[in-house]
């Protein structure tokens, strides 16, 4: 377990958190934090077995972030030296101070106890950067041989994402925390060309992001191999697939598909700051809010969606947040009733809600941290069945599999999702693939329909790597763990009607 | 990671680089940023910051030995700090390049006579400070408090300014300043049950007018005193030119000349190639980028930190002149590297190309009605304000799925008669620009969906036929 990044450890970080510290409580700060932040990122990809992109940037720097006479002030720089952290102090202080007309509302912090010199690593075996460019390559080129080999592929593409973050936080209330966190995510997708028709048809692996190291792209749980042999046969059905019926149909989800509605139509419609207008401008508001929490039927008695910052495979697990609160986790739907949200220090203080239960991110050192998603996920019903049993119940319906394109309002009411996969059920089997499907429906109507949850057997742990939001604008990880669930009467579009051809 | 040395600066972060340089080509990208926000929600701010930051790319080339041979590259970025970290960097890209295959988009690196010109590589970056907004935080004080008829404001204003400086083993020296600015404003009424939204486009915050925008969010905002009910349906709709570019820039993107010419593109032709040389408007629009264009004046030469399908980073240098797109409504050109523009020749393809520039222009020649004119001349259908979370739902088409936000007015006999509910929409930009009816004058604007990547736009308002409303929604 290679744990925090020794090369970050030796960074003269206590000096620079002293040197920044000391200066903005000098000009008056009522809160001060360092961050500095060390991030690796590479992206490889392979367009038809011929290498197309590969690119790895190192991004290092340091930020202050005060409030100054109830107003936020943050400077960000590059050189990692006491007089920087200092003159960042300073400039921090002023950036709050030609704010201060806009500062309606004095800021406030919610309290958290001290962390004082702690450290948190996520759960990888293989530091992603410690394998060569050429092995990495030549496991996408053998995954994508494979891939290619099958009848009917005329094009493959195969691509990986790998990060490694450290993070250093400290605060003039005594915390101070340095965090590693890895992860990454394989993909490969073979397409289907028809040169007379002009026609093409792609399918893409279901392995999702992790929180891993480069042990997890040949692993059973990523399950690459298995795909990369199924997936020519099932392309070859999808080209051969009718066309669907638009009209409302019973649908059973997979956990590979409901884990981005899950992110889009809860994870988002619930972080706090969003329901109380921080973040109205740019990604929106929410249906859900401040005043339906306790009581408002989100959704069916069998939702149950949690937060958290603490799972072992979470994109978003943390040891502390970018606030310096402890990770946490916490029930947001419970029994189809919204009881939760997610938090920072500041939206908890301003709702009373006490401790912030740790939502804080910020995706580089030059940006500010901000009530960012956790890991939300919907949880499986302890006796909940298979696939099968719940396609079992089904007259009439399409089952759906793997996410696709997704688009939601700005308040989270009306969503239209597709996927990789739609098959026909009839009388309570599969029967066959489907094609130009879409999915919409309003987000509570959709949960409030929501019959049956599957059981662990079921659970997909979905998830994002560059979920967007705030202004400038800002990407974040987030896993999703959603079993499959059952759906009644759920609006179908046929795609190619939409488009008028 | 530096700890001790200032800054050094970027023309000597570009020289030690290439005197370090030990394979046989080399590109050196500098980019010193600088940057200052505010951004705000329910009248008073949320977020702000000044932020300086540099990233510095190496692509490192060298023949590959035995084989088929060839040239690979080695791409590398990271924030640097001083001549170390750059020194350090070089022998990174090197150690990839001399450890790769031979790269798809090799090609000879940009030589002097093939470069854009570039202001002088002399001068020192350019920054921006929070004092750039000091009139805008003035302003925006001035509106919160005031705080008519109960409005309550929300947006974000930004100054970012990127001086790059490029320079490669083949002699070229190029320095681009790029301002890049804009100011969103977002008002609501006291129940939120309506709202209103501006976007501008700023080269510097000195050009934000916020007790304008504010005058005229209100205005928008009383168009919302009647609440029209009407479904979901084809609509005769007129967009401004925010709308119009958030479609064709995203279309734009889609243009990769290589997909089409490989029949997995929108832009493939049926039987085979590229649909190069079809009619796509059956008015005469031209589409272009240009980075001269009066107002969103971009790099004239090509600046590539990764290669990608449609760039390349052999390309870097490259001088860039008016691409055309689409001219008199039929598509022209699509995007490629030098390298695939050789390999697609050779290969029989037909299909003209080029590096792609940051901006884009629509406009019809002769074109002089403005938005409000086309608004008068309707006789009933929509008016949009912005669209919002586009995403592709069928590829072979190009369909896209959105909603529109802040704002849908119905129009009837040449006059707002009141605000409709929201609505997702499903429409492919190909087959939009096939069914725009009628054209006014092109102006600067703010493409607020990709305003994150791409600011630099100038478009003219536009009226649709039957645009596809494929279901409402209950957001305000």
């Amino acid at each position: 377990m290679p744990g925090v990044h020794e090369e970050f450890l030796a960074l003269p970080l206590s000096a620079l958190a002293d040197a920044a510290l000391t200066r903005a409580r000098e000009l008056g700060a009522e809160y001060a934090a360092l961050r500095v932040v060390s991030q690796r990122s590479q992206y490889l990809a392979l367009s038809d077995l011929e290498l197309e992109t590969s690119s790895t940037s190192d991004d290092v720097g340091l930020a202050v972030r005060v409030v100054h006479d109830g107003s936020w002030g943050f400077a960000a720089g590059l050189v990692l030296t006491a007089q920087e952290a200092a003159r960042l102090a300073e400039r921090a202080v002023a950036v709050a101070q030609v704010s201060r007309p806009l500062s309606t509302e004095r800021v406030v912090l919610a309290d958290e106890p001290v962390h004082a010199d702690v450290q948190w690593s996520s759960p990888y075996e293989i530091d992603p950067f410690t394998v060569s460019d050429r092995d990495k390559v030549a496991t996408l080129v053998d995954l994508s041989e494979r891939l290619a080999a099958g009848d009917g592929v005329d094009f493959t593409r195969a691509s990986v994402q790998s990060a490694r973050e450290n993070v250093f936080y400290a605060d003039s209330f005594g915390t101070s925390t340095t965090q590693t966190r890895v992860r990454l995510q394989p993909s490969l997708s073979a397409t289907a060309l028809d040169r007379a028709t002009g026609g093409f048809e792609s399918m893409r692996t279901l392995a999702p992001p992790a929180a891993a190291g480069w042990e997890y792209v040949l692993s059973a749980q990523a399950g690459l191999a298995d795909e990369v042999a199924s997936i020519p046969g099932l392309l070859a059905e999808k080209v051969k697939a009718p066309s669907v019926r638009a009209g409302d149909y019973d649908l059973v989800i997979d956990g590979s598909n409901l884990f981005l509605t899950v992110h889009e139509s809860v994870g988002h419609a619930t972080e706090l700051d969003r329901v109380l207008g921080y973040e109205a401008a740019y990604a929106g508001t929410s249906f859900a809010t401040f005043d339906k929490l306790g009581h408002f039927a989100y959704g069916s008695p069998a939702m149950h969606v949690t937060g958290d910052r603490n799972t072992d495979w979470g994109l978003a697990s943390v040891g502390w947040d970018d606030e310096g609160v402890e990770a946490q986790s916490w029930d947001i739907v419970k029994g189809g009733v919204l009881v939760g949200y997610q938090t920072d220090r500041a939206m908890a203080a301003l709702k009373d809600l006490g401790r912030s239960n740790g939502s804080s991110y910020a995706d580089s050192a030059r940006h500010v941290p901000l009530q960012r998603m956790v890991n939300v996920s919907l949880q499986p019903d302890p006796q909940g069945g298979t696939v099968d049993d719940l396609v079992s119940r089904v007259e009439d319906g399409i089952y759906v599999v793997g996410d696709n394109s997704w688009s939601i309002d700005m308040q989270r009411y009306n969503f239209q999702f597709t996927g990789q996969r739609f098959y026909r059920i009839e009388g309570g089997v599969l029967a066959g693939q489907l094609r130009d499907v879409a999915y919409q429906a309003t987000t509570t109507d959709f949960w409030r329909s929501m019959e049956a949850v599957g059981g662990p057997s079921t659970f997909y742990r979905g998830g994002v790597l560059n979920c967007g939001k705030a202004q400038p604008g800002q990407v974040s990880p987030a896993s999703h763990g959603t079993p499959a669930a059952l759906f009644r009467g759920v609006r179908i579009l046929n795609t190619v009607q939409e488009a008028g051809h | 990671m530096s700890t001790s040395s200032p800054l050094s600066s970027p023309q000597e972060i570009v020289e030690r680089a290439l005197a370090a340089a030990t394979t046989e080509g080399t590109v050196v990208i500098v980019t010193d940023r600088s940057e200052a926000n505010l951004r705000w929600g329910n009248s008073s701010l949320t977020t702000n910051g000044e932020m300086g930051s540099r990233s510095v790319t190496v692509v490192a080339t060298a023949a590959v030995s035995g084989g088929a041979g060839g040239t690979a590259s080695g791409v590398v970025g990271r924030t640097v700090v001083d001549v170390a970290d750059v020194v350090a960097l070089v022998a990174v890209a090197e150690a990839a390049a001399r450890a790769g295959d031979p790269a798809t988009d090799a090609a000879p690196l940009v030589t002097p006579a093939e470069a854009g010109a570039g202001s002088d590589f002399t001068l020192g970056p350019e920054p921006t400070s929070i004092g750039a907004f000091d009139a805008v935080a003035r302003d925006l004080g001035e509106v919160f408090r005031a705080g008519g008829a109960g409005r309550q404001h929300f947006g974000f204003a930004e100054q970012v300014v990127d001086t790059t400086y490029l320079g490669t083993s083949t002699g070229l020296r190029l320095r681009h300043v790029q301002p890049t600015g804009r100011l969103e404003m977002n008002a609501k009424n006291a129940d939120w049950s309506a709202s209103s939204y501006l976007g501008f486009t700023l080269r510097d915050p000195s050009e934000a007018d916020v007790l304008g925008a504010d005058a005229e969010l209100a205005k928008r905002l009383g168009w919302a005193a009647r609440s029209i009910d009407l479904p979901a349906g084809r609509y005769e709709t007129v967009m401004p030119p925010t709308c119009i570019a958030d479609l064709l820039v995203y279309a734009v993107w889609e243009a990769e000349a290589k997909a089409a010419d490989e029949g997995r593109s929108a832009f493939s032709r049926k039987g085979g190639g590229s649909r190069v040389g079809d009619r796509l408007a059956r008015l005469p629009l031209d589409l272009y980028a240009d980075p001269h264009h009066p107002g969103i004046e971009a790099a004239p030469f090509a600046v590539v930190p990764a290669s990608t399908g449609a760039e390349s980073v052999f390309d870097n240098g490259l001088a860039l002149g008016r691409h055309d797109w689409l001219r008199g409504g039929v598509l022209t050109s699509l995007a490629g590297s030098r390298a695939y523009a050789a390999r697609s020749a050779a290969a029989g393809h037909q299909t003209p190309m080029g590096v792609a520039t940051d901006n884009l222009v629509l406009e019809q020649p002769g074109a002089t009605v403005s938005l409000e004119d086309l608004v008068a001349s309707t006789s009933r259908g929509l008016l949009l304000s912005t669209m919002w979370y586009i995403r592709t739902v069928d590829p072979q088409t190009l369909l896209q799925t959105g909603l529109t936000r802040d704002g849908v007015y119905l129009v009837e006999d040449g006059e707002v008669v009141g605000t409709v509910t929201n609505f997702r929409w499903n429409e492919s930009p190909l087959d939009v620009l096939d069914r725009i009816t009628e054209v006014g004058r092109s102006e600067r604007c703010y493409p607020r969906e990709w305003g994150d990547y791409f600011t630099r736009a100038v478009m003219p308002p536009v009226r649709v036929a039957d645009f596809n409303m494929s279901s409402t929604s209950q957001a305000r």
